[in-house]
């Protein structure tokens, strides 16, 4: 898949909820080019930040070449907060697009997201094509881009407060609504994707997680953002799969959780 | 305009090189950089058997730089023969192979193996600070790293490269001992071990506690130490450690380095080593330099 190192323009930038930002980016080549569940490396202007942050496309225009980042602002002074500053008509460099993305499939599917990784479920619900739900798992009331997940598919919402939908976890919004499939496509922390991974595998069910870990080069080259695999892996030899390449989206059953 | 630079008998194009563990074996980053432009690439660190590495996190960012503590992950000795060195092989640039080993009889068996390889030189990883046998262990009292060198040089069919560790009191003390060895060449610094902590969670950052620092913030070190060393020895030099652009290159050819490596600010730039190449010629030209040899260790006293 072919990757590209662009300047791209800042075309409106929003502050959805607390801390989550929505960042649109006008690009060359990325979005065309770019497929559900893939992230792009966003570099910092400050060069005290040596390293790209990489965040994933919450929307994807491939006509008009457009991405549209929903992202944290990881602490002050961090590098997602100098991007949370960008307005438009600034510059920033990213590269992209990066990983290999959700491979669609016209099953019966249960599209879950927590946290932060709520915003990459968004453009896979836009792009399926078989019938499907949605799960969302938030802290509490500050339930950022639920209203558009709405104006997909059936929308289901978990919150640990108990402030809007079911009290709990994502897991126990799916018991409680009995929902069923034949997939799961998921996108959160590890905790939760554990757990799904367990409900899939005792319902005997696929399950596509998309996985992050800290990462340096974006690419592949550097081994950092490596995950445990159950078989050896063929291109590092051992039980260890790069995220940012063979990831981050992973069939469940291949990786060690 | 003359770039090439003599190293121990293989001539560079140029002086521009990958530093070892940032650039993979060059398939990566061939998608950003033409690799026939660059004086050589150094391939991560290979083992005799493949290794898994540290567990994750293995990077944390740090202000100017980089912790890493990825602990030598590597597919093996064979695996890499018959996949990177003929992927290396398409292209005119000098291969050079980053061998790492827990043991004596570890490194000598890839150093063995690699004798019939069509690669150029070798850079023996005497300086990994993130394993906990062999790397660092072999790189921080002379008399190992003499020893090392020695064993290395009787096997090897390729001229020698040893990496040095800054994690010494005195790394030309170390530097002469590898010469003694018989080292064709030395390259240095490997990293500095650092430390990096969550204060929210009250926990190391890396799985592996300690990792190697790496990125601009240690590039003056790198350089005095470069500097020290070509005044300790007379093997030839090559310098890396935080060079993020030909400024940084140029700074540490006039410490007396023959050649550079480019390694974090290939994370920062995945193009960075062409244009360093490029940044290079541009100095040469506005300061009317014929040939790059003139710059090596001409730094004056002022």
């Amino acid at each position: 898949m072919e990757k590209f190192e662009e300047l791209a323009k800042v075309m409106d930038q929003k502050e959805l909820s607390p801390g989550i930002f929505d960042l649109t980016l006008k690009t060359e080549q990325i979005a065309a080019h770019a497929v559900a569940g893939q992230f792009v490396a966003v570099y910092c202007n400050d060069k005290s930040k040596i390293l790209p942050r990489p965040i994933s496309l919450c929307g994807i225009d491939r006509e008009d070449n457009i991405l549209r980042l929903v992202y944290r602002v990881t602490g002050e002074g961090s590098g997602t907060e100098e991007f949370s500053k960008l307005t438009k008509g600034d510059t920033i460099k990213i590269l992209g697009p990066l990983g290999n993305g959700f491979t669609v499939s016209s099953k019966k599917a249960l599209l879950v997201g927590g946290g932060i990784g709520v915003p990459p479920m968004l453009q896979l619900a836009k792009e399926m094509k078989g019938e499907f739900s949605i799960v969302m798992g938030y802290r509490d009331a500050g339930t950022f881009l639920l209203d558009e997940f709405k104006e997909v598919a059936k929308t289901y919402v978990a919150t640990e407060n108990g402030s809007v939908g079911t009290q709990g976890n994502v897991l126990d919004a799916i018991k409680a609504n009995e929902l069923d499939a034949e997939v799961i496509y998921a996108c959160g922390p590890m905790p939760m994707l554990r757990a799904l991974a367990a409900y899939a595998k005792e319902k005997g069910i696929d399950c596509y997680i998309s996985m992050e870990e800290r990462m340096a080069c974006g690419i592949g080259a550097c081994l950092a953002c490596v995950c445990k695999s159950k078989e050896k892996d063929e291109h590092t030899n051992v039980h260890n799969k790069r995220i940012c390449k063979e990831g981050p989206v992973f069939d469940a059953r291949e990786v060690e959780l | 305009m003359n770039t090439s630079v003599n190293l121990c008998g293989v001539t560079l194009k140029n002086p521009v090189m990958t530093a070892s563990g940032t650039f993979g074996s060059g398939a990566e980053f061939s998608e950003f950089v033409d690799l026939n432009k660059l004086g050589a690439v150094v391939t991560k660190g290979v083992a005799n058997v493949p290794w898994t590495g540290n567990p994750t996190p293995r990077v944390a960012e740090v202000y100017g730089g980089m912790l890493n503590a990825v602990g030598l992950q590597n597919p093996g000795i064979e695996l890499f023969c018959k996949r990177d060195i003929p992927f290396l092989k398409q292209y005119d640039t000098k291969i050079i192979v980053n061998v790492c080993g827990h043991t004596t009889e570890e490194y000598l068996e890839v150093v063995e193996r690699l004798a019939e390889e069509a690669i150029d030189m070798m850079e023996i990883n005497i300086s990994c600070p993130n394993v906990k046998e062999g790397g660092i262990a072999f790189g921080q009292d002379p008399k190992a790293v003499e020893a090392i060198t020695k064993a290395v040089k009787e096997k090897a069919k390729q001229p020698i490269i040893m990496k040095l560790s800054p994690n010494v009191t005195d790394i030309t003390e170390m530097a002469r001992a590898a010469e003694a060895g018989g080292a064709d060449a030395l390259s240095l610094i490997n990293t500095i071990t650092g430390m990096k902590i969550d204060i929210h969670r009250r926990s190391f950052v890396l799985a592996n506690k300690t990792g190697g620092m790496s990125g601009p913030a240690i590039h003056p070190v790198a350089v005095r130490m470069v500097y020290q060393t070509a005044q300790a020895v007379k093997v030839p030099i090559i310098g890396m450690g935080g060079i993020m652009n030909a400024a940084d290159a140029i700074e540490m050819i006039l410490a007396g380095a023959t050649a550079v490596s480019i390694g974090t600010a290939n994370f920062t730039d995945p193009k960075v080593s062409e244009k360093v190449v490029a940044g290079i010629e541009e100095y040469m030209r506005k300061y009317g330099v014929e040939d790059i040899k003139e710059l090596v260790g001409a730094v004056q006293e002022r």
